[in-house]
């Protein structure tokens, strides 16, 4: 019962999926929506190392650190942008933010 | 072998229901908890295939960085959140299909892959033997040679992404006293100094 590349990319498949999900079914909650999409780069970031490891190859982790500084900084402007607009509306429903179209 | 078998369904297993709470979980700060748990399963995933300094850091950053982030903005913001959480599921069938969508696809990919021949032939830069150079000693020699520019522009982007944290966030009370250097260096003695005549007995009104 060997662990191949094929079990390591189903995990991920399912956690980018719960991610996509996550962002459909917490339509209201910006934090949430937030987190799904921290999930499917980590989801990205575990295919890249998978591939890396089973194929001898480097790069897929040189690759998974640039991933990975860009999500920590999605987070960082995320939530101050979110931290912003709460301070303006005083609310974070996703509802409201399309008032800002125009 | 079947020990690496039993902690990849360990680690598998856990990372995925957590990643399931983290959107099911009806308190986000019961959310940030399980996304810190996936994604220290996430690393441990990450060490069994080899990749230990980028489990690591996924560690490090994630949990000791991005997770406390969303921790603390969670708690700051004053936030009904089961206001929030209505219409939870009314978006639940849009959702499990496209769920579906996905999963039927991403399935279609993860059982149907297949290396294409050459590939083998062609690797950019090949993982070292663990004798002559550890993980993070053999990503070092490439991250810092070949990638350094890919090194230099995320090095970039968290410059950038810091600054315009601190610049969306910054805010000037009105009625806060602040030292301002212009106006100090800018005082003279007609500024400084007033020099009133009192008339004797009567004092200052």
């Amino acid at each position: 019962m060997t662990i191949g590349l094929g079990h390591y990319l189903t995990v991920a498949a399912i956690l980018f999926t719960l991610g996509v999900f996550g962002i459909f079914l917490n339509r209201k909650n910006v934090i949430i929506i937030m987190m799904s999409i921290e999930l499917i780069l980590l989801a990205v970031n575990l295919n890249l190392v998978a591939f890396s490891a089973f194929l001898g190859d480097l790069v897929g982790q040189v690759f998974a650190l640039v991933v990975l500084t860009v999500a920590a900084a999605e987070a960082a402007i995320g939530l101050a942008i979110l931290v912003v607009y709460f301070r303006n509306r005083g609310s974070i429903a996703v509802e409201d933010i399309h008032l800002m179209k125009g | 072998m079947l020990l690496t078998a039993l902690f990849f369904y360990l680690f598998a297993g856990v990372c995925i229901a957590s990643g399931f709470m983290v959107i099911a979980a009806r308190n986000p700060v019961h959310s940030v908890l399980y996304l810190i748990l996936a994604f220290v399963n996430a690393a441990g995933l990450m060490v069994m295939l080899g990749a230990e300094f980028l489990a690591m850091i996924l560690i490090v950053v994630y949990v000791g960085a991005v997770a406390v982030l969303f921790l603390f903005v969670i708690m700051m913001l004053d936030v009904d959140f089961a206001e929030l959480r209505q219409g939870f599921l009314q978006y639940l069938p849009l959702g499990a299909l496209l769920f579906f969508v996905f999963i039927v696809e991403l399935g279609g990919v993860v059982f149907t892959w297949a290396f294409v021949p050459s590939v083998s032939q062609a690797f950019a830069s090949p993982i070292p033997p663990l004798a002559t150079a550890s993980n993070t000693e053999a990503l070092g020699a490439v991250l810092y040679t070949r990638y350094i520019y890919f090194f230099q522009a995320s090095g970039l982007v968290l410059l950038v992404a810091m600054v315009g944290a601190i610049v969306l966030t910054l805010r000037h009370k009105p009625n806060v006293k602040r030292q301002n250097i212009a106006d100090q260096v800018a005082r003279t003695k007609a500024t400084a100094i007033e020099v009133v005549k009192v008339e004797s007995g009567r004092g200052l009104s």
